[in-house]
């Protein structure tokens, strides 16, 4: 239902201003492919400044790219990007446009923006906002809520007025389990029932495995893989991963731990380790044992995650949330 | 996962609109369980409805008009306080006469400039910087909608503060209330022509900072220009007060306070304030298009 061939964008340089150091030529999406199918829930994974957003806003119509095509169900959208509006609903980080309506009237306005008449308007605003359990803060403006109901607020904008393709930029960001789990409960209902297509960015590995059927992992705006989150683990299926936090420092004079350390990403105290798992068995037996035990504070020994994915790939592990 | 229905047929090699507009859609949800193996990419799905302009220009008004309420009455006391500490100041230096009607019809205009001028540049600069834009960006919402909307509904927030301006200079220097009514003309019309100027100047400026900074000259120009009687100005200065729209709203309101107004003069400077409206509105119609898609 959208398909997309050989995106890209280039940010020019900017010239550094006195006092201001520039920044070069930034490739924000190089040649990227996806096929996203109805029906998906597709994720955009990768961390900050992967080109996931400027790839959305491609999507969206939001962004011109400097070549390459976009489309969705049957419109080119790199040459009408004005029919996008009319073909999907977005979902952005910002809320500043909402801020200052109550929740009620956010949905409404959206709503009616998107060619809903009035009475339609506030029949969807009434049934988004009790399926998403917003009606008791309907009244409130947005700006007076906390972030998680903001962000709930402008999810339910997002869903007025029935579109096929939803493009939800983090939309969990800063949401209790409670806010979470309503979003993905009134997507998967939008899927079953309309046959919904979801566009989700993240950056967030634990809710990618869990609700993304296929995701693109992106680095320095290109796509490294593409695949269902099972299929993507498949690629590190040999390997586990163990974690050791040490109380202050690791103990270097065991000559095992020493070794251990050529292997470690390092972040602090924690060290974290990609290992075939009989050698993840001989090391968690090296640092359970004598010295070495002393100065663990903690293990963990787990299956590989979208992160281990997104390592062996190549990627930068900075930005990735587990949460 | 694939669902047939979701693609409804509309006119094959429909991707002109005007031949889509007319079909009709049969939505998804009515054939449900229907489902397609492949996702035959060659048929284009019908697009959803194009908004049409004075609901949603209605829309964007009243949600505009609701933000009053939530944020911007403090702001609406400050621009009413500012022109009738303006008209106080004044009353020791201005006694009456020609001087005394631009002084009262300057302050009730600049309560309009304020707001329409600074405040909607300011708005419409913020919200271009932090990305609000593509809230309205991702609607099929037709741009003028947006930007009519919002000016209309900064340009209604000044009704009462011009009121109430306007009716406190009469009292304070004792001008005649006849023809009060004829606000009713010049802040719709001023209204349109510096709120249009506002979001021009907000969506055209490349930085919010600069957004509010070209925002706080205009409504100082309207001040300093509007407020002090023209006469004692240097000619330079009066070239330039009369290439600011707001003098002409200013004109047309101090005329009616003389005993037999010359009409045709105020509707020429209405006429002018229009104008100016009507081009610094299709202005920043053109500037939230461009802001809108980068």
């Amino acid at each position: 239902m959208c398909a997309v061939r050989g995106l890209t964008k280039t940010y020019p340089a900017v010239r550094g201003r006195r006092g201001a150091p520039g920044s070069p030529e930034v490739r924000a999406t190089d040649d990227v492919r996806l096929d996203i199918r109805r029906g998906e829930i597709f994720g955009l994974l990768g961390p900050n400044g992967a080109g996931k957003s400027t790839l959305v806003r491609q999507l969206t119509g939001l962004m011109r790219p400097d070549r390459g095509s976009i489309e969705i169900l049957g419109h080119d959208i790199v040459r009408h990007p004005e029919r996008a509006a009319r073909i999907l609903a977005y979902l952005g980080q910002e809320s500043t446009a909402l801020d200052e309506l109550t929740v009620s009237l956010a949905a409404e306005t959206t709503g009616r923006l998107r060619g809903l008449e009035v009475r339609r308007a506030r029949e969807e605003r009434d049934d988004v906002l009790a399926e998403l359990g917003l009606t008791s803060i309907a009244s409130r403006p947005l700006n007076k809520l906390s972030g998680g109901q903001r962000r709930l607020a402008c999810f339910a904008a997002a869903l007025v007025g029935d579109r096929p393709l939803l493009v939800l930029d983090e939309p969990t960001t800063a949401m209790d389990p409670v806010a979470r789990r309503a979003v993905w409960a009134a997507v998967n209902r939008r899927r079953a029932e309309r046959g919904s297509t979801v566009v989700l960015v993240t950056h967030n590995v634990i809710e990618a495995e869990t609700v993304l059927d296929r995701v693109a992992v992106l680095d320095r705006g290109r796509v490294i893989a593409c695949d269902t989150p099972a299929g993507l683990k498949d690629r590190v299926a040999g390997e586990v991963r163990v974690e050791l936090v040490w109380r202050e420092q690791a103990p270097l004079e065991v000559p095992e731990v020493a070794a251990l350390r050529a292997r470690a990403v390092e972040s602090g105290r924690r060290w974290s380790l990609r290992m075939a798992p009989e050698e993840a068995r001989a090391a968690v037996a090296t640092v359970t044992g004598g010295a070495a035990f002393a100065a663990l504070d903690d293990f963990t020994l787990a299956t590989p995650s979208l992160e281990d994915v997104y390592l062996a790939l190549g990627g930068s592990t900075q930005g990735l949330v587990k949460a | 996962m694939e669902r047939k229905g979701c693609r409804v047929r509309a006119g094959r090699g429909g991707s002109n609109e005007e031949e889509q507009r007319d079909v009709s859609v049969v939505p998804a949800e009515v054939l449900p369980g229907v489902r397609v193996a492949d996702d035959d990419a060659e048929e284009a799905a019908v697009l959803g409805p194009r908004p049409r302009l004075w609901p949603s220009l209605a829309a964007v008004y009243r949600a505009q008009l609701s933000r009053a309420r939530v944020a911007r009455i403090p702001l609406l006391f400050v621009a009413t306080f500012q022109s009738i500490g303006i008209m106080i100041m004044l009353r020791g230096v201005v006694s009456g006469g020609d001087d005394a009607r631009s002084v009262v019809a300057g302050s009730s205009v600049l309560v309009v400039a304020y707001v329409g001028l600074n405040l909607l540049a300011q708005y419409f600069g913020q919200l271009r910087a932090n990305g609000g834009l593509d809230h309205y960006a991702t609607l099929p919402v037709p741009a003028s909608a947006v930007v009519l909307g919002a000016a209309g509904a900064y340009a209604s927030f000044t009704v009462p503060g011009t009121v109430v301006t306007a009716v406190f200079g009469c009292v304070l220097f004792g001008l005649p209330f006849a023809h009060l009514w004829v606000l009713l003309a010049v802040i719709p019309l001023a209204g349109a022509a510096l709120a249009g100027l506002g979001a021009a100047l907000g969506l055209l400026a490349p930085r919010p900072e600069l957004a509010t900074l070209l925002g706080q000259l205009g409504m100082s120009a309207a001040l300093l220009l509007g407020v002090l009687p023209a006469h004692r100005m240097p000619e330079v200065v009066q070239l330039v007060r009369d290439a600011l729209p707001s003098t002409y709203g200013v004109e047309a309101f101090a005329r009616t306070f003389g005993g037999d107004p010359d009409w045709a003069l105020v509707l020429g400077d209405l006429g002018v304030c229009a104008a100016v409206g009507v081009a610094s509105l299709a202005l920043a119609t053109w500037a939230y298009r461009r802001a809108a898609v980068r």
